[in-house]
């Protein structure tokens, strides 16, 4: 009886994967666990092993074509059986754009960033965030041994491409060895992206990941087209750390430690942005869009690139709200559980390299946002101050990346001034 | 194509053998068993069965003291072994013939007498001309190793057999091998009154069990009474008088023992000499057939399992290595052996002591990440109710993976409790997984849930 093979999420985000190259013929022998081809995913290059036994009796997306997640790519049976009926129904299978309408099962996450939707300059992985995703299996529902889960869970593996050989399928802990011993033996770009050890004398050529290729090509995009210019501004960080203090003196001691300077300053910026709605809008080519709430996202870097969470309506959270989601996002982000939703279509972006002892940068702006905010290190610097005396102060240096097609030059400097005031006066706020 | 008699001729119809023999037929397959001797093997017959009802009978007389405890007074004076060695002997009979019937019941052929393989498909049993069969399982057991200077005689020193076949006890025993048989025997015969002397040549009472599980065994075993002797050697033995006197060498220098007779249990041989295996051109390795996965021999359709083969000797491991031969044979999924890790091992004393995996030595040797949970048995409320307190449960874990590695129980029903972290194990459960499961209070099972507990580090009652 033949079966259809079919496209499996290989990432907990993937929604589509690209064939990037058959390592079956049709009319080839395929047996369990042989590679028969590479999907790149939006995070990496993963090899794909069959879980049929038999011979390949068709390949439906050819190399360099695309499919969404169980969508069939080909059909595994034995040699010289009918499977025109199946191919018929493979044919039928709706068009992704025919999907898009006809799918209100779907639970796409769009729905949660309804802004984003009105924003389709988001950047490729953006757009993924707004098309339907096609039935994955959940991990909650997969067969798997406990133990199974935690190795995979330690060694970074989804074990939703993983092919159980326990009782009735079940995925047990020699599938994960076997999953380790071919990512050992294939390298990085191999199954299940276990870090491998660094390289030594010899150049090596690293094949480009689908999530490496996204960031190289927003962040590219971002800079050719967005005229960027630059705004600097040196900060009194005093009276924020001191409130920071305090705040976390009066709060209970949270086993998530205690709230950030970030969370701070994503709402200063929040509270200007309510004054400065320009340096929270988008450049449409036709139209400047201007954004109904602030949704600000902060760079994360991780093992293999960097993502922006996004804490979203941050005009009307306070801080300690908005440093909670913060935390659960950082701690998605690290553990690569990040979905779309929670890292596409910020309005705004702060990215912060202080605590790796950057004095100050410049940053690429991150669209759909008009602006990005690049925060230095919070240090002890003497101060002139407005009497004339000298004393020392916590400053910190801030820079302001504007595109200029949104954002004049005396926009951007009234905002980050405004900012500077804020930080170094809260109780303006409240004028 | 030729035509055989059977599908599949099973050579020793003992927990290896006789369990195959029903598996096959449940596949399909056509089984025949040749066995010299009663169906069930040593397990049955002279080993594991009779054994446990001696330990009963043991046990019982255990429960005096209990008894005198509450004021009953308890007169044994009028204890016959005679009496006790027939129970013990018609629960052997009574399940032997029990094999007889699964047999006849799965219309398994049982043939009686001794045979010898002649060729890879015939085996020709004596008195009753050549049986052919498609496959041959070999599962002709073992039997107990003698050490030079101590020849079994039947009367002075004895083997395993020779002592479960007393129907009068000596006074003052010498049991030579602290291993599994020698550590019941000794629980056996001090119940009953005999002074013991248990004597292990390695530094350890049961050298493959966990020393801290040991510990607990030994100390139980020191207040009854029991003399040990460890790392030390018998060199041999004179008659004198009644008795024998025995010389030991130990690490405290030599010694001269006066006893009545010696237990010698220091290890069991396999039958691999004298069956045929020359017809198939298969060389014994130290004794033991050599196997390959599924228990294959180097002979096409020849499969060898149970106490001939390089496992542990043990019923439980011959009956599941007989079940991998079998489903193999008939073409079904089965694993392609044991996993050492997963055979459990018990001793029937009191206190009992059961196990799986590694012992805290073994993985330490290993270089494996490890961490260790002991829980008292006092912390379970159902020990101190019955009054059986002392006994501990250990685990050992992986650091990383949460992994079960090993566990230890030592205690009242440790043979039982050691069933349901071993499900875990194999079913790849984590400590975790045992440790939110609710367990009925008061029983002994919940020191298996505290167990798992502080592996987590959140023991209750501890």
């Amino acid at each position: 009886m033949a079966e259809q093979v079919l496209m499996l999420a290989l990432s907990p985000t993937m929604e589509e994967g690209t064939i990037v190259k058959w390592h079956k013929k049709e009319g080839d022998p395929v047996a369990q666990s042989d590679i028969i081809c590479e999907v790149e995913t939006d995070k990496a290059t993963m090899e794909y092993e069959a879980v049929d036994e038999g011979t390949l009796l068709k390949i439906l997306v050819r190399d360099g074509g695309q499919a969404r997640v169980g969508e069939p790519i080909a059909v595994v049976g034995e040699p010289g059986e009918d499977i025109s009926g199946m191919l018929k129904e493979a044919e039928q299978k709706p068009e992704p754009d025919a999907s898009e309408s006809a799918a209100p099962e779907s639970d796409a996450p769009e729905s949660a960033v309804p802004q984003v939707k009105a924003a389709p300059a988001a950047g490729a992985a953006g757009a993924a965030a707004t098309t339907p995703s096609a039935p994955q299996v959940p991990a909650g529902e997969l067969k798997a041994s406990p133990l199974a889960r935690k190795m995979a869970t330690g060694h970074g593996i989804d074990i939703r491409i993983l092919r159980g050989s326990g009782p009735a399928g079940r995925i047990v802990k020699r599938d994960i060895e076997n999953a380790l011993r071919r990512a050992a033996s294939y390298g990085p770009a191999a199954a299940v992206g276990v870090q491998g050890p660094a390289a030594s004398g010899k150049d090596e050529r690293i094949p480009v990941s689908g999530k490496r290729k996204i960031i190289a090509q927003r962040l590219a995009e971002s800079k050719f087209s967005a005229p960027h210019y630059y705004l600097r501004i040196d900060v009194d960080a005093g009276a924020m750390m001191a409130a920071r203090q305090r705040l976390n003196a009066r709060l209970p001691k949270d086993p998530a430690g205690k709230v950030s300077p970030n969370a701070f300053l994503i709402k200063f910026v929040a509270e200007t942005l309510k004054k400065y709605p320009v340096v929270n809008s988008s450049w449409q080519d036709d139209a400047i869009l201007r954004f109904g709430r602030i949704d600000i996202a902060l760079a994360v870097a991780q093992d293999d690139g960097l993502i922006t969470p996004v804490v979203r309506d941050c005009g009307s959270k306070g801080i300690v709200q908005i440093d909670r989601d913060l935390k659960n996002l950082i701690d998605k982000a690290r553990n690569n559980k990040l979905t779309p939703d929670e890292y596409n279509g910020a309005t705004f972006t702060i990215s912060s390299l202080g605590t790796s002892g950057i004095l100050e940068f410049t940053a690429i702006i991150n669209p759909p946002g008009s602006a990005i905010l690049a925060v230095g290190r919070i240090h002890k610097a003497p101060v002139v101050g407005d009497d004339g005396a000298i004393g020392v102060r916590s400053q910190m240096m801030l820079t302001l990346s504007c595109d200029h097609r949104v954002i004049d030059g005396a926009v951007g400097a009234a905002f980050l001034s405004d900012l500077k005031a804020f930080i170094e006066y809260p109780i303006d706020l409240l004028y | 194509m030729a035509n055989y008699d059977y599908d599949l001729l099973v050579l020793g119809a003992g927990p290896g053998g006789y369990v195959a023999a029903i598996r096959a037929t449940q596949l399909g397959m056509k089984a025949a068993v040749i066995e010299k001797d009663k169906p069930g093997g040593v397990c049955l017959n002279i080993g594991c069965i009779p054994s446990k009802a001696l330990i009963h009978q043991a046990e019982l007389m255990h429960c005096a003291t209990e008894l005198e405890a509450i004021g009953v007074k308890v007169d044994a004076s009028g204890l016959d072994y005679g009496k006790v060695f027939a129970f013990s002997r018609k629960a052997a009979d009574m399940l032997s013939r029990g094999v007889d019937y699964l047999l006849k019941k799965n219309k398994i052929d049982l043939i009686s007498g001794e045979g010898i393989i002649t060729s890879a498909h015939e085996i020709e049993v004596k008195g009753r001309g050549k049986v052919t069969g498609k496959n041959l399982l070999i599962a002709t057991g073992s039997r107990p190793r003698s050490i030079p200077g101590f020849d079994f005689d039947g009367k002075t020193v004895l083997s395993s057999t020779g002592a479960l076949m007393l129907e009068k006890l000596p006074k003052r025993v010498c049991v030579l091998g602290g291993g599994a048989i020698g550590v019941e025997f000794a629980h056996i015969m001090n119940a009953f009154g005999v002074e013991v002397h248990l004597v292990e040549m390695l530094d350890q009472l049961l050298p493959l069990e966990d020393e801290e599980a040991v510990d607990v065994l030994l100390r139980a075993f020191k207040k009854r009474g029991i003399k040990i002797y460890t790392s030390t050697k018998a060199t041999g033995y004179r008659k004198s008088g009644k008795g024998v006197k025995i010389s030991l060498e130990g690490k405290g220098g030599k010694q001269e023992l006066e006893v009545d007779q010696i237990l010698l249990v220091v290890g069991r041989v396999p039958n691999t000499d004298g069956i045929g295996l020359e017809a198939l051109g298969i060389k014994p390795e130290k004794d033991f057939i050599p196997v390959g996965d599924y228990y294959r021999t180097s002979v096409e359709g020849v499969y060898a399992v149970g106490d001939v083969v390089n496992s542990p000797m043990l019923a439980h491991v011959a009956s599941k290595e007989g079940e991998i031969a079998a489903e193999h044979l008939a073409g079904h999924q089965t694993p392609v052996k044991l996993d050492p890790n997963a055979i459990p091992g018990a001793v029937y004393c009191e206190p009992q002591l059961a196990s799986f995996g590694y012992t805290e030595k073994a993985a330490k040797e290993a270089g494996l990440k490890f961490e260790k949970a002991v829980f008292p048995y006092r912390g379970a409320g159902k020990s101190v109710a019955i009054g059986k307190p002392d006994g501990l449960l250990k685990l050992l874990v992986g650091a990383e993976t949460r992994e079960i590695l090993g566990a230890h129980v030592v205690g009242a029903q440790a043979t039982e409790l050691i069933h349901e972290i071993l499900l875990a194990k194999t079913a790849e459960l984590l400590p975790e997984d045992i440790a939110v499961m609710i367990h009925v209070h008061p029983t002994l099972s919940e020191g298996v849930m505290e167990m798992a507990r502080m592996a987590e580090g959140w023991a209750i009652h501890v």
